[in-house]
């Protein structure tokens, strides 16, 4: 039971991490048809920006602002350089598109970081453990699933309860009549944009929290399996990638535990294959939603 | 005699999808407190012209300009802004948003709270049933109420000059005869309109002039009264 417990709290704090990542993706995607490679990349600037922050002995708080900010820049600028002259344009050449800016990202961050991982020093509070009776539940993946958590609940209230998060609904469903609405199309992309970054950044942080380094490769594997959690979900549809994300952390979490040690390192493929399961029934996703990308 | 200055016109506009012309430079004038139709088969171009009006397509033109306004380069949002406004064909409505939340976005140009609460009042008058569907999911609306949820839509946003497209499509007899009551009501309120319709009859009773499109270009313009009488235009381009 206690352990049960425990790997359940673990599969929220991964799966929370994938949620938020997949979330991000889904948000592109369900505005602009958009699948964003470059998001991990997005990530790993939220880790350097910390590491730097905190390299520079700047206060705690202050260092996450300026980590969380960073990204949403970064996001907003890739639409507005990269990803707005093409809108519009095939699915093939988006993703080209998003595959070009990923590497540039990635080749900047090491030529003019580092190659090798850049320690982020965080603050030794965070490494210690909450006892309650039989459970030992880490700090940081307490915040993880508080934060997660937070930001499901404001996205949601955005979402449903602002001008702006409702127009971004309306977008998902289709564009051009928003348009009609004398509702700026820029406007709406960049707001998509600029919540993905914000999604993305906290994720970052959640990701450098546990591992204590950024690399310039950091954000690849954790956005490749958002990604994957985005399909589970239903590509495009926003409570799909938050159920993917949660469905494959519980999966990821569970053959980690419960898998026989020789099986160990074929966790990641047994849980692709688990996917692949999954979508040989449900080809759309599990919420899957239709795409409505006209004009 | 002088002619007022119409509120739309247009001189030789084009619109192209790559390589195929769906409308090839038409002349078009309406004039405030009109309602004029456009009328023609399928695929004549009707609401390719519709859409490139409000920016939704790519066009070329002459002359294009609203109120006096040159809005040849404007995107559609600045268009809506400057009061003209589309319903567009096959209605658009956006299925998981309620109804009170098209009514929100529609009149997203009125920044302030006052008169957004005000024209709010005044289409949940116009159309009661809207008013019972208020935290609905237009998904869940009849096809109607979903027309009438989507000129609602367009007219949140306080126009001179409404596009309608095919308001009649996929409804039935009673629900098309209330459709078309509301636009004589429309207009009784000054609102001026461009009509486009596959129901000739319908159309050319209610409108007070007409284009009659073939193939992208106008072959006849006429008061609607005209058109009705010609049987040459029923044989020939209607079908009626």
């Amino acid at each position: 039971m206690d352990i049960f417990l425990q790997q359940l709290l673990n599969a929220l704090s991964l799966g929370g991490t994938y949620a938020l990542l997949a979330l991000g993706l889904a948000v592109v995607f369900s505005i602009i048809g958009l699948i964003n490679f470059a998001h991990g990349e997005l990530m790993t600037a939220a880790g350097y920006v910390m590491a730097f922050a905190l390299a520079a002995a700047l206060p705690f708080p202050l260092a996450i602002a300026l980590a969380v900010a960073a990204p949403v820049l970064l996001a907003t600028a890739m639409e507005r350089v990269a990803f707005r002259p093409v809108r519009g344009a095939s699915g093939t050449t988006l993703l080209l598109t998003s595959f070009a800016v990923s590497a540039i990202l990635r080749v900047l961050f090491q030529n003019f970081i580092s190659a090798r991982p850049v320690p982020v020093p965080m603050p030794s509070a965070l490494s210690g453990v909450i006892n309650l009776g039989p459970l030992h539940l880490g700090i940081i993946q307490s915040i993880s699933i508080a934060t997660t958590a937070l930001m499901l609940i404001g996205l949601t209230l955005f979402l449903n309860r602002t001008v702006a998060g409702r127009a971004m609904r309306a977008a998902s469903e289709d564009f051009a009549i928003v348009r009609l609405m004398g509702l700026r199309a820029n406007g709406v992309v960049a707001t998509a944009f600029a919540i993905s970054g914000l999604l993305a950044g906290v994720a970052g942080l959640l990701w450098v929290a546990q591992r204590g380094s950024v690399d310039p490769l950091m954000g690849f594997l954790p956005v490749l399996k958002a990604f994957i959690a985005a399909i589970i979900g239903g590509l495009g549809s926003l409570t799909g990638a938050v159920a993917g994300g949660f469905l494959l952390g519980f999966i990821e979490v569970t053959l980690q535990a419960w898998l026989p040690e020789a099986w160990l390192p074929y966790r990641d493929a047994v849980a692709i294959m688990l996917v692949i399961a999954v979508l040989l029934f449900r080809p759309q996703g599990l919420l899957a939603r239709k795409t409505v990308l006209k004009l | 005699m002088t002619n007022p200055a119409p509120l739309l016109d247009v001189s030789g506009l084009t619109v192209s999808y790559g390589a195929v012309e769906a409308v090839r430079g038409i002349d078009l004038k309406v004039t405030k407190g009109e309602i004029v139709t456009l009328l023609g088969a399928n695929g004549a171009g009707k609401s390719s012209t519709l859409n490139a009006l409000v920016g939704l397509a790519p066009r070329r033109a002459r002359q294009l300009s609203f109120a006096g306004e040159d809005i040849a380069h404007l995107t559609p949002e600045l268009i809506v802004r400057r009061g003209m406004t589309l319903v567009p064909e096959g209605r658009r409505i956006f299925p998981t948003l309620t109804v009170a939340e098209h009514l929100l976005l529609g009149g997203a140009k009125h920044a302030a709270r006052g008169p957004l609460a005000e024209t709010q009042a005044e289409m949940l008058a116009l159309f009661p049933i809207l008013k019972e569907r208020l935290h609905q999911k237009a998904g869940s609306l009849s096809g109607g109420e979903q027309q009438m949820l989507a000129v609602a839509r367009a007219l949140m946003s306080s126009p001179d000059l409404l596009l309608l497209d095919e308001p009649s499509l996929g409804l039935a007899p009673q629900v098309v005869d209330r459709i078309f009551a509301l636009i004589s009501d429309l207009r009784a309120r000054g609102l001026t309109i461009l009509l486009v319709e596959q129901n000739v009859a319908l159309a050319l009773d209610i409108a007070d002039r007409g284009y009659v499109l073939v193939n992208g270009r106008i072959e006849i313009a006429g008061s609607a009264r005209d058109l009705m009488a010609s049987a040459a235009i029923r044989d020939a381009y209607l079908g009626a």
